[in-house]
This record gives C-alpha cells, sequence and structure tokens, in this order.
C-alpha cells in the first residue's frame, strides 16, 4: 500500500518522455541502453576485439607460426607487445589468432544456445498439451547424453577448418536445455496473466503473443543465460582442447594458449595474463552488455537502492 | 492517560533519488474500547503508520516522533524488546489472511504458538484447550476439529477469524488492524466486522482500523481520522465526520462514493488529479492542486489541525466554504445522468442455459474422476444494444467463469451463447477473429492487464496492428484513444508501471475501445482501485455508453457500483442465476433470500 513512491520526475526521465511522434519499443529500449554509459563502451570494445582480431593479425610483422630464434621467452618489449612463448612465438599474433576461434565459439553458441532454449521454453511453456510433452522429452533425452563425451567423439574425426563450425553447433545443441526449463516456468505463470488473455481476446495470434509479451518478460533470465554462456562456451572449448579433442596445435585458441600459459605463470606471468585478461575482457563486457540491455527492457529497474542501514 | 499516544510520528523511506516521507507528523490517540478508524487511499501513509507504530517497518526506514502505549515509549527500543509488545499488548489483523498464516502447521498449533510466547509458563495442553475456546470465540463452528485444519483447508473468511483469534489471543490492549476486510466478500465482511465488536468488547482492548473504506468506516468505527499526503487532514467521531465534514477532501472522498440509493446512471464526484508524490510535496497545502475551493493563502502554508467544533479538527483554512454544501456542489460538477441514446432495444447478447463443468480427478498415476463441479449452472441472461446488465455475486458463485464463457467465443459445454446474432458454436476461425473485435474487455486489476514491458502506445497499437491497421491509421486512432479516455499524449511513450492505478485502467478502457467494440465485457473494472479514482473510471464508462452506445456486461462483487451503472442486475449464487430483473427494481425490492443477504451487508457511509 504504502510503500516508498517513486518521484513522477525521476520516472519521466526514466522511459525518456518524447513529445513529440509516438515512440515504439523499439526505440525506447534503444534510448535507454545508449543512456547507460558504461554498457556502450562495452559494447564498443566487444565490437573492437572482434575487428581487431581479424584485421589485426595481416598488419602484423608476424605470423602467429613464425619463430623469432633472438627473443625465446621474453616479456613485453617494442617488437613484441605481448612478448613471446618458449618457442619464440610472438604471443600477440597468438592471442589474437586464438581470439577469432573463441570470441566466434563464445558469441555464436551463446546466442543459438539462447534462442533455441527461448524458442522451446516459450512454445512448450504457452501452449502446453502434445507440444509441452515432446519437446519436454527432448529436453529430457538431451540431458541424460553425455554431451561433452559425444563431442569429444565427434570432432577428432573432423578436418581443423570444420572444427569450429562444429564445435559451435555441437555446444549449442547441448546447451539450452536448462534455461529452456526455466523459460518454460516461467512462461507458464506467464500464461495465466490477464495481458496475455487480454492479447488473446483481441485476436492477436498466438505466435505473436509469444514475440510480443512472452519473449521480452522472461529477457531479463534469456539476457543473463547469454551472457554467460559466452564464457561458457569459451571455457568449454578450453576443456575440450586440454584433453586434446578441440583445436589443436600448430592452431591456437585462448583456451589452449591459456593451458599453456598456466605452466609458467609464476616465472614468465605474461605468457599466461595476456589471453588470461584477453578472456576476462570479453567475458565482462559480454556481461555488462547484458546488464545494460536487461536494464534498457526492464522498465522497473532502477539504480539499487543505497544502502543505508541503522 | 489514553491508551495509546502518538505525537508527531514521521517515517521517512530514502531513497536515491529523493527521501520520501510517507508519513509527515501524525498526532493521534486511541483510548480504551475505542475503535480509531485511519481513512486515506492508496499512498497516503496509512499502513506506514500502523507499522511504525508497531516496529514493522523495513530496517531502513527512518521514523521519529513519539508512540506512548500506557505512557511507555515504543520508539527506539529494539526488535527483541518490541517482539515482546507485538502479541502480547498489541494484538494484528494483516489484509491477507493466507500469508498472516504459516501454511504448514495447524491452525490450532498456530494460535497455542502464539499463546506460549508470550505466556512461558502456559502448559501445552492448556495451550490447546485456549486455542480451541478462542476459534469458538471468533465464530468458527466445530472448534475442536477446526483446529486441526490447516490454513488452505479453511476459507477466506474462516482465515481471518484465526487471525483475529492469533490477535486476541493474549489478551491485547490494543488492535491493529491494517485493511481487514478488504480481500474478503461483503457477506463476510460483515461478519468479521462483528467479530472484531465482540473482540474488542471481550478483551476491553482499544482498536485502530487502516481502511480505504468509508463504509467499514462507518459501521465500525468511534472515530476516524482522515489522512492525505501523510498526515491527518481532519479527525472527528464518524458521525459528525459524514454529516458535517469541513475539509474539501473529505467531502470529496464522500462524494465520490457509489451509493445504493442513486438512481441508474448517476455521475460520481471523482477529485481530480491524483494524490501528491511524497517525495516532491508542494509547498503549502498538499491537497491545493486538486482542490476547488484553493485560494492563494492554500498553496503559501501547509494549514495545521485545529478545531472547527468539539471533538473534530480540520487542516483546511477554507472550511466555512465546505460545510452545508454537497460535494457535487463544492467541486462544480453536475451528478445528472449523461444524455445518451437511447437503447434500440435489439438484443445484443443472449446466453441460454450456459453450463460449464470442471472435473475433479484424484490419483497421480492413474486418474480418476471422482466428480464435477458445476462452476455455472444453466444460466440465461438478455443484453440490449446501449444498456448494461450487471452480474453481481460473491466469489467462487462462477461470474467471472461465465464472462470467460462469453469472451471465448467458443461452442460452450452445454446451452449456446449468440452475439451480435451470431450462434458462437456455428462460427469459424475468420468469424470468429471478426466478431472479437465487437466484443471486448476490461479486467480488473489494472497491473496485471497491462503487459509491464510493453509502452502505452505499443499496448494501444496492438489490437490495431493485429487487425490490419496501417502506421498512419495506428498513430492516429492512438491519439483519438488517448483524448477519448482522458489522457496526454505525451503519454503514449511511457510504461505502464508509471501510473496510477486510475490511469492504467484508462489505459485498459482505451485498448479494449481500440477496435470500436459493440460490446463491453467489464470485469470488476474498479474494485482495484481508490475511491476517488473509481468515481473517475464509473464516469468515464458512463460517458462511453452515452456517446458510443456502448453494451456493458458488468461483472462485479460491488452491489453500489452495479447501482449506479446497470440498467438489469441478475445475482448469481453457486453458478445459478437467483434473481434476475430491472436494476430498480431488484434493489428496492429483493424477492430472493440471498440478494436480501447482500444487500444488508453493504455498509453504508
Amino acid at each position: 500500500m504504502s510503500e516508498p513512491v517513486t518521484t513522477a520526475s525521476a520516472s519521466t526521465a526514466q522511459s525518456g518522455l518524447d513529445v513529440g511522434g509516438f515512440a515504439s519499443r523499439r526505440t525506447l529500449v534503444r534510448r535507454r541502453f545508449l543512456r547507460n554509459r558504461l554498457s556502450v563502451a562495452a559494447l564498443v570494445l566487444l565490437a573492437l576485439l572482434f575487428v581487431g582480431c581479424y584485421a589485426l593479425p595481416p598488419l602484423l610483422p608476424y605470423n602467429y607460426t613464425d619463430l623469432d630464434y633472438y627473443a625465446l621467452q621474453q616479456p613485453p618489449t617494442l617488437k613484441h607487445w605481448f612478448g613471446t612463448n618458449a618457442l619464440g612465438q610472438d604471443l600477440l599474433a597468438q592471442t589474437l589468432r586464438g581470439m577469432q576461434k573463441s570470441l566466434l565459439i563464445g558469441v555464436c553458441v551463446a546466442f543459438i544456445s539462447t534462442a533455441i532454449a527461448a524458442t522451446v521454453g516459450a512454445v512448450a511453456g504457452y501452449f502446453g498439451g502434445w507440444r509441452d510433452r515432446a519437446l519436454m522429452w527432448v529436453v529430457d533425452l538431451l540431458l541424460v547424453v553425455p554431451g561433452f563425451l559425444l563431442i569429444a567423439i565427434v570432432t577428432p574425426r573432423l578436418g581443423q577448418a570444420d572444427r569450429v563450425p562444429w564445435l559451435i553447433v555441437l555446444f549449442s545443441v547441448f546447451g539450452w536445455m536448462i534455461s529452456s526449463r526455466i523459460v518454460r516456468g516461467l512462461t507458464m505463470s506467464l500464461r495465466e496473466r490477464e495481458f496475455v488473455t487480454a492479447a488473446r481476446y483481441m485476436g492477436v495470434n498466438n505466435y505473436r503473443i509469444i514475440a510480443r509479451h512472452v519473449v521480452p518478460n522472461v529477457a531479463s533470465i534469456l539476457i543473463i543465460d547469454t551472457a554467460l554462456n559466452v564464457g561458457v562456451a569459451i571455457l568449454a572449448e578450453t576443456g575440450l582442447s586440454f584433453l586434446g579433442f578441440g583445436i589443436q596445435p600448430p592452431d591456437v585458441s585462448l583456451g589452449t594458449l591459456i593451458a599453456d600459459g598456466t605452466k609458467s605463470a609464476t616465472t614468465f606471468p605474461w605468457v599466461f595474463l595476456f589471453p588470461a585478461g584477453v578472456l576476462v575482457t570479453i567475458v565482462l563486457c559480454a556481461n555488462l552488455v547484458g546488464d545494460g540491455l536487461r536494464d534498457a527492457i526492464d522498465p522497473d529497474s532502477r539504480k539499487p537502492r543505497r544502502g543505508k542501514r541503522k | 492517560m489514553s491508551l495509546l499516544e502518538v505525537t508527531d510520528l514521521k517515517v521517512t523511506f530514502p531513497t536515491d533519488a529523493l527521501d520520501v516521507t510517507a508519513v509527515r507528523g501524525m498526532n493521534f490517540r486511541v483510548d480504551t474500547r475505542e475503535v480509531l478508524a485511519i481513512v486515506g487511499e492508496s499512498g497516503s501513509g496509512k499502513s506506514a503508520t500502523a507499522m511504525a507504530l508497531i516496529g514493522l517497518l523495513p530496517p531502513y526506514a527512518e521514523v521519529s516522533g513519539s508512540v506512548k502505549l500506557h505512557g511507555d515509549e515504543l520508539i527506539g527500543l529494539g526488535d527483541q524488546r518490541m517482539s515482546r509488545v507485538r502479541g502480547a499488548e498489541i494484538g494484528m489483523v494483516f489484509q491477507d489472511p493466507m500469508s498472516a498464516l504459516t501454511p504448514v502447521y495447524n491452525v490450532g498449533d498456530q494460535i497455542a504458538e502464539a499463546l506460549r510466547i508470550h505466556q512461558p509458563d502456559l502448559g501445552r495442553a492448556a495451550a490447546r484447550t485456549r486455542a480451541v475456546e478462542l476459534l469458538d470465540l471468533v465464530g468458527i463452528a466445530q472448534p475442536e476439529r477446526r483446529a486441526r485444519a490447516f490454513p488452505h483447508e479453511l476459507s477466506g473468511g474462516e482465515r481471518q477469524r484465526v487471525v483475529i483469534a492469533i490477535a486476541i489471543a493474549n489478551d491485547p490492549d490494543l488492535i491493529i488492524c491494517d485493511e481487514p476486510t478488504t480481500a474478503l466478500d461483503v457477506t463476510v465482511q460483515a461478519q468479521i466486522l462483528d467479530v472484531l465488536k465482540t473482540a474488542r468488547d471481550i478483551t476491553g482492548a482499544g482498536v485502530l482500523i487502516i481502511t480505504h473504506d468509508l463504509g467499514v468506516v462507518a459501521e465500525f468505527a468511534d472515530r476516524a481520522l482522515v489522512m492525505y499526503a501523510g498526515r491527518a487532514v481532519e479527525v472527528a467521531p464518524v458521525a459528525t465526520l459524514y454529516a458535517h465534514r469541513q475539509m474539501p477532501y473529505t467531502a470529496g472522498l464522500l462524494g465520490s462514493v457509489p451509493r445504493l440509493e442513486a438512481p441508474q446512471g448517476t455521475r460520481l464526484v471523482p477529485i481530480p488529479g491524483a494524490p501528491p508524490s511524497l517525495a516532491a510535496l508542494p509547498e503549502g497545502c498538499p491537497f491545493a492542486p486538486r482542490c476547488p475551493l484553493a485560494i492563494d493563502a492554500c498553496r503559501t502554508a501547509e494549514p495545521e489541525l485545529r478545531s472547527v467544533a468539539t471533538d473534530h479538527t480540520a487542516a483546511c483554512i477554507r472550511t466555512d466554504q465546505v460545510s452545508g454544501r454537497t460535494a457535487a456542489e463544492i467541486y462544480g460538477v453536475s451528478t445528472a445522468p449523461p444524455e445518451g441514446a437511447a437503447s434500440s432495444g435489439e438484443v445484443v447478447l443472449r446466453v441460454t442455459d450456459l453450463t460449464k463443468t470442471f472435473k475433479l480427478t484424484k490419483g497421480v498415476v492413474f486418474r480418476r474422476e471422482i466428480g464435477e463441479i458445476r462452476a455455472v449452472d444453466g444460466i440465461s441472461f438478455e443484453l440490449e444494444q446501449g444498456r448494461t446488465l450487471g452480474i453481481v455475486g460473491e466469489s467462487g458463485s462462477g461470474k467471472s467463469t461465465t464472462l470467460h464463457q462469453v469472451l471465448e467465443l467458443v461452442a460452450p459445454q452445454g446451452g449456446s451463447i449468440e452475439v451480435l446474432g451470431h450462434d458462437v458454436a456455428t462460427l469459424d476461425r475468420r468469424g470468429r477473429r471478426a466478431l472479437r473485435g465487437d466484443l471486448q474487455v476490461v479486467f480488473q486489476d489494472p497491473v496485471s492487464s497491462l503487459d509491464p514491458r510493453l509502452p502505452v502506445f505499443e499496448v494501444l497499437a496492438e489490437p490495431l496492428t493485429a487487425n490490419g491497421f496501417d502506421k498512419a491509421r495506428v498513430d492516429e486512432r492512438v491519439a483519438e484513444l488517448l483524448s477519448t479516455v482522458g489522457m496526454r499524449r505525451e503519454d503514449a511513450s511511457r510504461y505502464p508501471a508509471e501510473f496510477s492505478g486510475g490511469q492504467k485502467q484508462r489505459i485498459g478502457i482505451a485498448r479494449a475501445l481500440a477496435l470500436q467494440p459493440k460490446i463491453l465485457a467489464l470485469d470488476e473494472p474498479v474494485s482495484a482501485l481508490d475511491v476517488s479514482i473509481q468515481a473517475g473510471i464509473i464516469n468515464l464508462l458512463l460517458d462511453l455508453q452515452a456517446r458510443f452506445g456502448l453494451s456493458y456486461l458488468f461483472v462485479s462483487h460491488d452491489l453500489s457500483v452495479v447501482k449506479h451503472l446497470a440498467h438489469r442486475v441478475a445475482v448469481m449464487y453457486k453458478g445459478a442465476i437467483v434473481e434476475q430483473g430491472d436494476a430498480d427494481e431488484v434493489f428496492a425490492d429483493p424477492q430472493d433470500e440471498y440478494t436480501r443477504r447482500l444487500l444488508a451487508a453493504v455498509p453504508q457511509p
């Protein structure tokens, strides 16, 4: 009843009041996202990393396989910005090469698996009945299949060039089940809400209701899921490569670089720190972008209450 | 010395923007055996006041001032000390009895627990016996057996009785009731008020009741304190308050209450505007922006409570303009019914022998039917063009099921539904879609009927785009709809959560009107709103009916609201219509026993 009332001015500022034409949800969400400086910066940084890892290598004097016998295990210098490893390979070139794969795998797996989770969860939860039973049967089936082992069996039979796309597909296929269960549960409670009933009575068709009402209302969980999945996918690929199934030498990924570097993390820290730093940056940026997007979509989100406790 | 003495009580909730002062200096007292009602609309600070008294506000709330029970200061006591006061000296009854009781213990144990916490030397068996006595006292039949029942096995009214039993278990000196009957049906509400009266007589305690329902106040309280924007604006004995209110806000509140004796179509007197934000109060009297009598002096200084008669104080400098005038005169509005097109007499909705049953099943592995519930049991009614049919009943009477059966536009289990001459059983997908535009719905709860993540423009555009309007026509129609329901164009790019309850309901109505329907199904459209806001919505519905010749199928449990809107009423009880006829006749001369009971239970201010 008498919970603290927000001020009219504060809430008006939140949604960005526009006196001109009617703003659609998309415009409002974009405007609210752009207002969040940190998230925009993270998005820009993520984009730069993506572009950089493909655009930079041709401009560098060293290829990721080139060996510089005059600079073995060297800390960062002007010549080798990230230093070199024990074989004299340039770590900057290697990190960029690794990023190409890891970023691609991370981002694609995150989006694809969350998209599957959202679709399956929303359809199963909204319609119920035979669709629900069939889809949840598939979920249960995939949950008991040891996905990691299956991937470990499939990948060695593939050529180096095919590995990245296949890893993306396999990680996506085995990574959506838990989230889709959550989405299904949320959808089932949303289905009972009156605005969904209202939309049905207005003649809006079911798939439109799912797209416009159900998915935006479970967006918070989907966005968090996507952001976390970026990190999970990159680490899963690392684990696979470490066991000898994923990306194999001489090719590198961020995962293999970090795995190699951990052995000498205390003695030659740069071998470990740079690839690990890049990984942390990617995951951090993905989470910041996710947070910003979640706040932009959720009109109730506010900055956390200042914790004043007596 | 009075029982409870509250002096200069202030409650502030710090937020990151501005501090919200929910209670700004309350002074009142409650005497032994006295019932004081704190009346106000949502956000007026009445619940915050009650919670501050018993120290149940969240820890970040800042409370200052003084609360003295028997002369002992309560503010500043630690939670441990307060726990010894709560439940022993002060009993509490909350709004929602389901969440006030623990679902995993039976009610007898919960009452016994309340006893044993404050009387440690009381034996287990003695506590149990006392619990059964208390259940008997609050009017629960077969208390021995019912003491072993769990909260979910009881009805809403019975649960609230149990909560009252817990509140009076330790013979408190003060009972605080926070909206004790809001979640209950009228007939149950009347019973609960009786139980509370009994409880007061037996314990001899003072009662502080927090409510927004002026009918409950009239029925139950001795004195009333009207709260607005965190302060008391008028305090008087109930009879005096209703007969000689001195403050324009009180006059407005009383004027906006729908009354049983008013004829159909009577407009109510709404208070314009919305309550001010407690974070940024305007200078001067907080009611001045909504007050029809405000003069410059009102906007410069906030008036203190001053005595206008014996035992009667009001915080207003224009009291001479209020007394003796009706609310309609003060607010300068007419209560005459809007002039509208007369009904053509054409029947737009005909329901014949409608039946809907739910199957009861038992078992998980082998589901078997053990019976069925007849939610709607062979009911028939007709709705004429431009008229309102009110379906009245208490919760579980099948009125909402009936409404949704009509709205689904599919063949019912039994009987037939005919909408605008089409039998819905014969409709194909396209026909049904076409008919959807003519039959729209406004829901009870404006919060859950609007998608929280959709800005208002898209809420209103949704039915239009779904029915093939292009962008330019959508824009045009949305602007038109906003002005029809009295909202501003700028509001379109805000989210539903930024609006007050009344505004949200206006958006809900605008959405229902988008496709220019002929029939509007109203599912308790005003029961979730404050009275002054409710009055505005009722007026809007009356105007819209007159303007567009709409037919309303109006479902409500509130007889006074139905009286204002409906031309014909159907009273539902346990799935069947027990009485049907012209509203005036049914209300003036009810034939059925149940209708009479229902009418008698309505508290009237």
